[in-house]
């Protein structure tokens, strides 16, 4: 077929069911998610050409992109809101998934697959907060980190790693800048490609008990 | 194939490893302590060398500076310095909950957190809140200079005071 052999659009599925379309099957929760997570990416992409993320710099920044920047009140303001609504859409996802038993198998896997991906989402939402360099950022990821230094054993050097020091300062903001920018979307694109693969693979979105061919 | 003969591919009678399947040993091996080394390299790269902090060790002054029975909040070291009749003693000033700074209460004569509300007394108690431990005891002594000097890293029971 034509679609399988295009890189571009292969992705595209050749043969879904009818009933995987109605809303009222998946709600079409897991849709959103990845659509809000592509406006999450070109928002982003788009704010780094005007953000420092260094300690005095970033601050200054967020205001520029606020009163100086055309459009850049619209930009930053939708990532900020996509980022809160993304957490929203991926817990609906997970609940909507587990109430409905689109788990069971063969579909395990990628259960599995999609909490790692809240992970991440979750990993994206805290290390990207931190990123204004404002009063709110600040404490937070203070109080956060605090709270990864009480894993037992490890827990001190942990935080003293993910910080790049004692305190939250310069280096903590490079970090969380390199993770939120690059580590974090590669794992998680990795993580949708392996997601959306699996639901391929295990013959399509879930459509119920009934209707299913299982 | 004509080179994949039984003979090629077992061992001797002497139990020992063909030429074929001790270099594969050998590359594993190698891939493995490359792989050893990475982690190693790479967990030493992350750590930070030097830090971009205020130093641990903290210079706070002469003694002179502190009046008889006050509590003087140093917020670059993050230290309260106290001076009472025993003594001079210095107490972290970092809340044992989560991490925010505390600042010192004139009217209630408490130490109290802004952030989930703990309050301490002024030899560091913890009096009410929701933080677990109280305020530690920090390492205090006089320099060359005669100036106080406190290091943050050094924890010393409550009640060491520093007689000057």
């Amino acid at each position: 077929m034509a679609v399988r052999q295009n890189f571009l659009l292969h992705p595209i599925s050749v043969r879904v069911r009818r009933r995987a379309l109605d809303v009222a099957v998946t709600w079409y929760l897991g849709t959103l998610s990845f659509g809000v997570f592509l406006i999450l990416v070109v928002t982003g992409i788009l704010l780094m050409l005007y953000y420092h993320p260094s300690v005095p710099q970033a601050y200054t920044d967020m205001k520029d992109l606020e009163f100086v920047v055309s459009g850049g009140l619209f930009l930053r303001s939708l990532h900020r809101w996509s980022g809160h609504a993304m957490v929203l859409l991926v817990f609906a996802h997970m609940f909507k998934v587990f109430y409905r038993g689109a788990y069971r198998p063969p579909r395990e896997f990628n259960w599995v697959i999609g909490v790692m991906l809240l992970i991440v989402t979750l990993l994206l939402s805290y290390t990207g907060y931190l990123l204004p360099w404002d009063q709110l950022a600040f404490w937070a990821i203070t109080v956060g980190s605090s709270i990864m230094s009480s894993v037992p054993l490890v827990g001190d050097q942990m935080r003293f790693l993910m910080l790049g020091g004692n305190t939250v300062n310069a280096n903590a903001l490079l970090r969380f800048y390199v993770l939120h920018c690059v580590i974090l979307p590669v794992a998680a694109a990795l993580l949708i490609g392996i997601h959306f693969w699996r639901i391929r693979k295990d013959g399509g979105l879930y459509i119920g008990h009934e209707a299913s061919d299982e | 194939m004509p080179s994949n003969t039984p003979a090629s591919k077992t061992p001797d009678t002497a139990g020992q490893p063909s030429r074929r399947e001790a270099f594969g040993k050998l590359g594993v091996g190698s891939i493995a302590v490359a792989g050893a080394g990475a982690v190693v390299f790479g967990y030493a790269y992350i750590s930070p060398n030097v830090l971009y902090e205020p130093s641990l060790v903290a210079n706070v002054g002469k003694p002179e500076m502190y009046a008889r029975d006050s509590i003087t909040q140093d917020l670059k070291c993050m230290v309260y310095v106290v001076h009472d009749s025993r003594g001079f003693y210095a107490i972290a000033s970092t809340c044992t909950h989560l991490g925010c700074q505390t600042a010192w209460n004139l009217e209630q004569g408490i130490i109290a957190c802004p952030c989930h509300g703990s309050k301490y007394n002024t030899r560091g108690v913890k009096i009410d809140g929701p933080a677990p431990r109280d305020l530690p005891w920090l390492r205090m002594w006089i320099n060359e200079e005669g100036d106080l000097m406190v290091d943050r890293s050094k924890v010393v029971a409550p009640g060491h005071y520093l007689r000057v």
